[in-house]
This record gives C-alpha cells, sequence and structure tokens, in this order.
C-alpha cells in the first residue's frame, strides 16, 4: 500500500504560502513595477518636474558608448568572478576534504573571510595594495620590480576588484562544495581505487559528476553575486575608476542614480541589468542544467 | 500628605519644563561634515543654542557631501526634509534649477525681516552662489579655494631658495625639474584636478568654463574648456609626467599623501588642507602662495573661484519656523563666529570683517600664509569668467574631466583629443540636463 501524506484542506496551503507571497510581492514585485514606471520619467531630483518620456532613457543608454563599455567590463568582471570563485573554492574544499590532522581548524579559517563586510574587504584590499603605503604593492615594486597601482592603471584594477571579490565570496562556495563533497559515499571512490583509478580520474569521473549539482547552484549563485553583491567591494575599492575602468553596470546605476541625479536614466540601466540576469538565469537552467546529475 | 505635595510639585515642574522645550521651536540641519570639522559645527549649533532659547538647530551628520544630498532629495520627496541642507558647490545648479523645493536666502532675509547685508560678504563667495543680479540663494558656509604650498626642505636640497615659491608655471616646471634631479620622487601634484588644474586655471586666466557667463546666464549652455589656452596648459603638465616634474596622484584628495609623505615638493590643494599639511610637513617647512599662472595667456592672474558647500533652505515647513534659520543664518555670519570657523578649519571667512578680525587677532603673523586663499580670491573684481560656475550635471561633467586627464596622464590621447572629447561628452550631459529642467 503507498503511504501518501495529502492536504484535504483547500486553504490551508494557500495560507501557508501566504506569508512568502506578500514578501514576495511587497519587496519584488513592486520596487521592480515602480523601476519600470520611473524608467520611462524624465525628472529633475528633487521631482518637481516630471515628464512621461516613453523609452527616451533607454534610447539614451542604448547611444552611450560609456554604457557599452560598462556592459563589457561588467561581462569580464563576471566571468572571472565566477569561474575564479568557483574554480579556486572547488580546489580548497576537495583539499581540506582530504586534510585529516586540524581538519576543523582549516574549515574554520576558511570559512572566516565569508564574515567581512564587502566594505571592509574593499578597505582591506585597498590598504593591502595602496600604491605609497601598501605593504603588497610595495613588496611588488622592491622585490619584485612591478609598479602596482591600481588607482591610475585601470587592467591593474579590475584584477584587484576581481581578486577582492572572489576572495570575499569563497568561503561560502568552499562550506557548499565540502558539505556536496561529504555527502558522496566513500564506497563509490574506494571501489574505484581498488579498480586502480588514480586520484585525478577518481575526481574527474566520480566527484565531478556527483558535485554538479552544488557547482550549478553555486553557478547561479556566484553570476547574481558578481551582477550585484560586488558593488560594496568596488564602492570601497575604487568607486568605478581609474576612468571607470571598474565601472560595473550595478555601480553605474548607482552612480548615475544617486551621485548624478539622473533618476530616470538609472531606472532604465536597473531594469536592463535585471533583464541580463533573468535571461542568464533562464540559460543557466535551460542549458547547463541538462547536463546535470541529481 | 507632604510626600504627595513634593511629588505633585516634582510632575509639576517636569510638566512645566516639558512645556518650555516644547515652545522651542527645533530647526533640522543636515550636514556632510565628519571628523574635526563635525565637531567644529556641532560647537556651532551649541553656541546657538545657548545664546537664545527660542530655537534649537539640531545638527545631524549625514555621511558624504553626496549622501547628505540623496538624503535630502529623498525626504524632501516624502515631505520629511529639514530645514537646512548643506550642498557642495558642484550641486548648485541641480539646487536652483529645483524650484519649489529651495527657499532663497535672499527671500527667506526679507520675507523674515532680518537685517542683512549683501556687501559685508566677500565678493567671491558671494557670486558663485547668487543669482546675475546679485541676489544670495544660498547661505555661504564653508569655502575654500585651491592654493600652492612648497616644502621648503625639499627646495633647499635641490638649491632652490625655499622663500622664494614659483609665480609662474614655466618657473615652477624648471624648479620641479631640479628637485626632481636632486634625488625626489616628484616635482609637483595638485589636489582635485578639475576644479584646480581647469576650473580655476580657467577663472585665474580669465577664459570661460561654458558659455553664458559659466552657466550664469541660463541652463542651454557648452562647454569651452577646449581653447587653445587649456590644450597648451594641459600638454605642458603632460609634458612634465615624462621626468616626473609632475605625477598625477589619483582623484579628489588623494595626491596629498605624496605631498605630505615628502615625494613631493610642490603641491596645489585646497586651502583648507593647510592644517592637515602643516601637521604632516611642520609648520615651518611648508610655505604657502598663490597659484602659478602662464604670463604668455594673462598678463596678470585674475582671481580664483571656491570650492566647499553652502546652506540651502528647503521650502515644505511653517513659515513661523523660518524665522530660526534667518536668525541663524544672521548667527553664522557674523564677525567672531566667522573667525573662529575660519581658523579653526582653513576654509576662508565669509565675511570682509572677519578677516579683519582675524588680521587683529594676529593670526596670520603666526600662521604665515593662511591669508593667501582670501588675497587670491579678491585679487581683481570678478569677471564673467572668474565668478564662478552654474554647471548642470556638474558631478558626471567632473567624472568626465577626470577621466579625460586621466587618459593624457596615462599617454592614451593627447591635450587636444582628451579636451575635446571632454566637451563633446560633458554637452551631451548638460543637454540632458536641459531636458529634465524645461
Amino acid at each position: 500500500m503507498e503511504k501518501r501524506v495529502t492536504f484535504d484542506e483547500k486553504t490551508l496551503p494557500y495560507l501557508l504560502v501566504l506569508p512568502q507571497i506578500v514578501i514576495t510581492l511587497v519587496f519584488f514585485f513592486w520596487p521592480s513595477a515602480q523601476m519600470i514606471w520611473q524608467s520611462m520619467l524624465l525628472e529633475d531630483a528633487f521631482g518637481g518636474n516630471t515628464r512621461f518620456v516613453w523609452f527616451e532613457n533607454f534610447a539614451h543608454l542604448f547611444q552611450d558608448p560609456a554604457y557599452y563599455r560598462s556592459a563589457a567590463i561588467t561581462a569580464v568582471f563576471s566571468g572571472a568572478v565566477a569561474v575564479l570563485g568557483l574554480a579556486l573554492s572547488l580546489l580548497l574544499a576537495v583539499m581540506a576534504d582530504r586534510v585529516i590532522k586540524g581538519a576543523t581548524a582549516y574549515k574554520a579559517f576558511l570559512v572566516w573571510p565569508y564574515a567581512v563586510a564587502p566594505a571592509v574587504v574593499g578597505v582591506l584590499w585597498g590598504f593591502l595594495f595602496n600604491p605609497s603605503v601598501g605593504i603588497v604593492a610595495w613588496a611588488l615594486r622592491n622585490l619584485f620590480g612591478y609598479e602596482f597601482n591600481y588607482v591610475l592603471n585601470g587592467g591593474q584594477a579590475l584584477v584587484l576588484v576581481v581578486f577582492a571579490a572572489v576572495w570575499s565570496q569563497i568561503s561560502y562556495n568552499f562550506l557548499f562544495f565540502l558539505a556536496g563533497l561529504q555527502s558522496i559515499p566513500r564506497s563509490l571512490i574506494e571501489a574505484a581505487a581498488i579498480d586502480g583509478a588514480g586520484p585525478g580520474r577518481r575526481f574527474w569521473t566520480i566527484i565531478f559528476p556527483l558535485l554538479s549539482p552544488t557547482g550549478f547552484f553555486l553557478l547561479v549563485v556566484n553570476v547574481i553575486y558578481a551582477f550585484f553583491g560586488t558593488f560594496g567591494v568596488v564602492d570601497a575599492l575604487t568607486k568605478g575608476g581609474p576612468a571607470k575602468a571598474t565601472e560595473i553596470l550595478v555601480f553605474k546605476v548607482y552612480n548615475d542614480g544617486f551621485r548624478g541625479q539622473d533618476l530616470g536614466g538609472s531606472a532604465a540601466q536597473s531594469a536592463i541589468l535585471m533583464a541580463i540576469v533573468i535571461l542568464l538565469t533562464v540559460v543557466q537552467f535551460r542549458f547547463i542544467e541538462r547536463k546535470v546529475h541529481y | 500628605m507632604k510626600r504627595m505635595l513634593l511629588s505633585s510639585v516634582a510632575g509639576l515642574a517636569t510638566l512645566l519644563s516639558v512645556a518650555s522645550v516644547q515652545a522651542q521651536t527645533e530647526i533640522q540641519w543636515w550636514h556632510a561634515m565628519g571628523g574635526n570639522l563635525g565637531e567644529a559645527v556641532n560647537a556651532l549649533a551649541d553656541q546657538f543654542n545657548k545664546e537664545q532659547s527660542a530655537y534649537k538647530v539640531n545638527a545631524v551628520f549625514k555621511g558624504s557631501y553626496t549622501e547628505t544630498l540623496t538624503a535630502a532629495i529623498a525626504a524632501f520627496r516624502a515631505k520629511q526634509n529639514p530645514h537646512i541642507v548643506q550642498v557642495f558647490e558642484v550641486g548648485t545648479a541641480s539646487m536652483m534649477a529645483a524650484k519649489g523645493a529651495v527657499y532663497p536666502v535672499h527671500q527667506l532675509m526679507a520675507d523674515t525681516k532680518e537685517p542683512f547685508d549683501p556687501k559685508s560678504f566677500i565678493g567671491p563667495v558671494y557670486g558663485y552662489y547668487s543669482t546675475t543680479d546679485g541676489k544670495l540663494l544660498s547661505m555661504p558656509f564653508n569655502s575654500s579655494t585651491p592654493v600652492f604650498y612648497r616644502n621648503k626642505e625639499m627646495m633647499k636640497k635641490a638649491g632652490l631658495d625655499p622663500e622664494k615659491a614659483p609665480a609662474t608655471w614655466p618657473e615652477l616646471a624648471d624648479m620641479a625639474k631640479k628637485v626632481v634631479a636632486s634625488g625626489a620622487k616628484c616635482g609637483f601634484t595638485s589636489q582635485w584636478q578639475t576644479w584646480a588644474l581647469i576650473e580655476n586655471f580657467g577663472a585665474l586666466h580669465d577664459l570661460p568654463f561654458a558659455t553664458k557667463a559659466n552657466g550664469f546666464g541660463g541652463i542651454d549652455i557648452e562647454l569651452k574648456i577646449n581653447s587653445p589656452g587649456h590644450v597648451k596648459h594641459i600638454q605642458a603638465l603632460f609634458d612634465m609626467t615624462k621626468d616626473k616634474s609632475f605625477v598625477y596622484g589619483g582623484r579628489e584628495g588623494k595626491s596629498t599623501a605624496l605631498f605630505t609623505a615628502g615625494d613631493c615638493a610642490f603641491h596645489i590643494a585646497s586651502s583648507a588642507t593647510a592644517s592637515a599639511i602643516d601637521k604632516a610637513l611642520g609648520q615651518g617647512n611648508v610655505g604657502i602662495s598663490m597659484m602659478p599662472y602662464w604670463p604668455d595667456i594673462k598678463a596678470k592672474p585674475q582671481n580664483s573661484i571656491i570650492g566647499g558647500a553652502t546652506l540651502w533652505v528647503l521650502q515644505g515647513k511653517p513659515q513661523a519656523e523660518y524665522a530660526g534659520v534667518a536668525k541663524f543664518f544672521s548667527f553664522l555670519s557674523r564677525p567672531d563666529i566667522q573667525a573662529k570657523w575660519h581658523q579653526e578649519t582653513g576654509y576662508v571667512p565669509i565675511t570682509v570683517a572677519a578677516t579683519s578680525v582675524t588680521e587683529k587677532a594676529g593670526f596670520y603673523q603666526k600662521n604665515p600664509g593662511r591669508d593667501i586663499a582670501v588675497k587670491q580670491l579678491e585679487l581683481n573684481p570678478p569677471t564673467e569668467n572668474s565668478k564662478g560656475l552654474r554647471i548642470g550635471n556638474f558631478v558626471q561633467i567632473r567624472d568626465v574631466m577626470d577621466e579625460e586627464l586621466e587618459a593624457v596622464w596615462a599617454g592614451q590621447k593627447t591635450a587636444k583629443v582628451a579636451l575635446d572629447d571632454a566637451v563633446k561628452r560633458g554637452n551631451d550631459l548638460l543637454k540632458r540636463f536641459e531636458a529634465a529642467n524645461k
């Protein structure tokens, strides 16, 4: 006999999901609707002079070379943050999984950076690499003869924000990968070892495929993190500079809206950014998820 | 019985004191002055509150200039705005365009019948924040102007006379070269490059920044910063970067670290940086003089313009409360208050009387060079090009100028190309501002 739990009650399930629906409506749908409305307005900062301009703000954006540049920077930045963040944390998780002595200490230290707020991450990395007082910048100059100056050099600034953003996200990825690794049955790996598979082969044929659900989840989360969550790091470290070399799309939304008081243009950028992330998530679910083994 | 009486008396007293507190009208003042400056601001509010009892000014620190402005805008839209908000000079055009949001100071003073004499203010300070017909819009508060600092010890080491400051750019270029030749890491660096090297350069040489009297005459304007004079100036600075006679040290005030660390011998920086520089290098080691100029662009320098912030009054409060705002503004412009503010912070005094109070107190003898800022501002009666700037979307336009200048320093663009591009991109932003404020 099949045992199934069923709800006869018709209203209870709706009541149970109601709080979540209300929260979603109030904190997600309402602001998004307001943003789309705002993106079609042209107004002065105090809102005394408002005109409805249809898609003029969008048209203006698509004519602006600075916007395409920011989009290109975002593509490079987000790709680098997601790939590096996942690869490094997977490596660390695999290593930490093997450690026998002091495993808890290693794990605790690897999780620590997650407790550091993004703005503090930015300040820390900025201090280490500061061209005049930073100890790492000093070492690079005096020990390796390499001039590292992220205040002036756009490429170096981009590398620095990528590393800071990755560093701050590694712990989160690490935790999930470690949990994923520990849920892989030992017997499978031992059986493969008995059959003569080396560590590399064991990893690629057994562990990696079995980790793919975790990996897929983290890919989605990391792409969203790279698009939105890295704002604090960029703001504290470079403020989008030098010469907009690190101005990712989410920072441009803030910069144009709150520093430039161009609310309509900023809302239009938000709308596009939202569309990009929705599209990316859909693509990930449709094409990458197929390769995932659950 | 006795106890009951006592407690009711105590209760009555509490009630009375509550009533007297309520009778006091609270004036909200949002500002962006952190650290030592924040303490000086609080001291001003405290003193005003002690001197009279009808009004209580409540000074609230709201973060950076941008954050303060954003907070005030959000509050205004929610009808929760403060009476007074401190706005930086680049926000002036945005504030002026916000009709219905702002209560112009000249009108406030007239409506509340508060005595007010425009002539008591220092010309360039007053002019920056008044209409073309001389009506004051916002209350000048913290104003500064870029001045020239020199490290005397480094000059001595390079065999230069430490008491002789370079008056012109060619002299500075020559001295910077000698300093670098004597082993210094850098000759000269500048703070706030757009403010010092473009905006104040223009004012000093009587070159326009934008059409229609730098935007004082309307919002349908175009930038003029790609004139032959501007191009020559920026190209000459680029030539100085080749042997480190000029080193770019980052935006805003970042480059001051290069000067205070003894890397650079010469520095253009806000007059409000003087006390920090004195502290870092030792007062006797620092010389302050006027900014250099190009004799072949203009035989004698015109005058410099200010930066800093003013206090804007926002609409939407009961009329009676604005009397308190007017009283507070009169208090702020009193000579003793201004003189104290000037001496403590390094900002220029906003009234002529405050300068003479400071002079009589012997402050300039003890702190040589602290009077340079006012002297440079008042060098000549301001022209259309040296009265100030009223540019819409100015925050973004400064970003554009910063980017284009950085492209010059990095050797990616020539001065001519970069300034042409800055004008093109800036004009686009100006058009957008015009469209939003039609």
